[in-house]
């Protein structure tokens, strides 16, 4: 199945002005049991998904009262500084939704 | 030992954004709380507000909400607690607070009260003077220590404070505290140390509390949540009839815009999440124990510092020829060679951007999906430089050679691009984050100034 058919939250929002910061949220047990298994998601596959060398990835943790797992990538220039995409780093979690979670 | 059980209603995340929601605002004033208290601050806006040292909210939206908290606070005999005021937290933006104080009770003919009004900008000299004098500017978070270059390169710092110019405020007896640049979770956790609770509860409260709803589901802003803090825990309710704080909605909020879930850092140690446990108490209350506070040895405050970089112009136009935009590339490179040939080479003297919206715009570089070809895109071309009339003539052009793109099959000889409105935008200046930082101090007061004021109708 496809991580956005298995996980309720998939968001990306700043976490302080250098980083960004996403959370996969699964309401149901056994769905976030299910990609925290799979192994699919990691540090490695965070940085290949978004083409990051993988020492920007710098937190990775699976939190288990929320259901969620949650990394962070560096940024390469602070939030808001000139030729800034994405101010808030809100809208960079598309790419997650077609990892395919077996 | 026993301790008072403490009421706080927060409604609203960010003081001023969009106005809060009456409705269950009014229903938390009837639940007896001790407290309102509220954030308005965020690092989120970037750097342009702090540096150029303006709000982002709209004041119409600041007012509307002061008006609501302080009438109602007033009304219960409570204090009312308003941190990072006007979205910086800078001297403008608590004395811009203070104003609205003013105003609304002169307004409302509300009984004299005493305020105080805690200052956290700090002159960069006096950053510069600890500087030479051998403290530490330490980078947070992967970022290198500051240094001189650092210090001459930011405009304007504001120090985070802690609980501690809050609660003696509290203890001084004022009933509304106007503070400026505050940790989030520090302005919950004052009153609540003030009645002695542990530092664990109470910095667990506020950061469930900070951002008000979000810490409910389904997803809401701006509605009222309220937190009571007894010896058996944390208790947060929602209390919009649609909404409810459950063990999931609590913790995923407790990981919200952070780097680790586990840990929140404060002057004189972290709160500890890792041990929490979540309970359904009721339908809409979840109650939180576990959490501990681990104190450190030294104290550190953070700095925020933001420095001006170079002015900043806009041009919009769009295209919706396929070939042009199968060969977007070779029409952007095409019309920057032209502005290296008569402005010199881009990124020297200035810098320019083109935003493809319809492509990669939103993402850049960490954009892993290749484009489909899109039937049309968007471009924002954005150019910097120190002169501001001189980024408009570089942004004209910038944007104008779309329109003149040369490619060897193009069909429409009559214009490569459509253009929305034949000018450059004149935009904000570009700033930087210079420091994001933090600086050893004595005592966690040490930064802050404190004015008290009566309030008279």
């Amino acid at each position: 199945m496809k991580l956005v058919e298995l996980a309720t939250t998939i968001r990306s929002k700043n976490a302080g002005v250098d980083h960004i910061t996403f959370d996969v949220i699964c309401r149901d047990r056994r769905n976030f049991e299910r990609v925290r298994d799979s192994g699919v998601l990691n540090k490695a596959a965070v940085a290949r998904l978004f083409g990051v060398e993988e020492s920007r990835v710098t937190d990775f943790v699976v939190f288990e009262p929320a259901n969620a797992i949650k990394f962070t990538i560096r940024r390469l220039k602070p939030s808001g500084g000139m030729g800034e995409t994405d101010l808030f780093g809100s809208q960079q979690y598309a790419p997650l939704f077609d990892l395919d979670i077996p | 030992m026993s301790v008072k059980t403490v009421r706080i209603i927060t409604p609203t995340g960010h003081l001023g954004t969009t106005p809060l929601e009456k409705a269950s605002f009014e229903r938390g004033c009837t639940m007896s709380p001790d407290f309102i208290v509220a954030d308005s601050g965020s690092a989120d806006i970037g750097p342009y507000p702090l540096g150029a040292d303006r709000a982002a909210s709209d004041e119409v939206w600041q007012r509307h909400d002061i008006e609501a908290m302080l009438v109602a606070a007033r009304r219960l005999g409570i204090p009312l607690i308003l941190g990072s005021a006007s979205d910086t937290g800078t001297d403008r933006g608590v004395d811009q607070y203070v104003r609205l104080v003013r105003d609304i009770t002169r307004q409302h003919g509300l009984a004299p009260f005493h305020l105080a009004a805690i200052y956290s900008e700090i002159p960069v000299d006096e950053i510069r003077r600890r500087l030479r004098a051998g403290a530490t500017i330490r980078g947070l978070n992967g970022r290198p220590d500051a240094d001189a270059a650092t210090l001459d390169r930011t405009d304007r710092i504001v120090a985070v404070m802690g609980t501690e110019p809050i609660r003696d405020a509290l203890k001084a007896g004022v009933d509304v505290v106007i503070a400026g640049r505050s940790s989030d979770c520090a302005i919950f956790a004052a009153p609540l140390l003030e009645a002695g609770h542990s530092l664990a509860d109470a910095f667990f409260c506020g950061k469930a509390m900070e951002c008000a709803s979000f810490c409910g589901e389904p997803f809401m802003g701006k509605e009222t949540i309220l937190g009571r803090v007894d010896v058996t825990g944390v208790y947060l309710t929602a209390l919009h009839p649609n909404q409810r704080c459950t063990p999931a909605s609590v913790a995923s909020h407790a990981m919200y815009e952070r780097l680790n879930p586990f840990r929140e850092y404060v002057p004189g140690g972290y709160l500890d999440m890792s041990k929490c446990s979540y309970e359904q108490i009721d339908p809409k209350t979840t109650r939180v124990t576990g959490q501990t506070f681990v104190t450190s040895e030294t104290t550190w405050i953070k700095l925020e510092g933001s420095g001006k970089v170079a002015e900043r112009a806009l041009f919009i136009c769009g295209i919706r020829d396929p070939y042009t935009i199968a060969h977007l590339d070779h029409a952007i490179g095409w019309a920057k060679s032209k502005l290296t040939e008569r402005f010199g080479p881009i990124g020297e003297r200035y810098h320019v951007f083109y935003h493809v919206y319809g492509r990669d715009a939103v993402m850049g570089a960490m954009e892993p999906t290749p484009a489909r070809a899109p039937q049309e895109v968007g471009i924002v071309v954005e150019v910097t430089c120190d002169d501001a009339a001189r980024a408009e003539t570089i942004a004209h052009i910038a944007g104008k050679n779309l329109f003149y793109a040369r490619l060897p099959d193009v069909k429409g000889t009559a214009g490569t691009a459509a253009i929305m409105s034949d000018e450059v935008l004149h935009a904000r200046p570009a700033y930087e984050w210079t420091l994001n930082h933090a600086i050893e101090v004595a005592d966690p007061r040490e930064l802050f100034r404190t004015r008290f004021e009566d309030i008279q109708p």
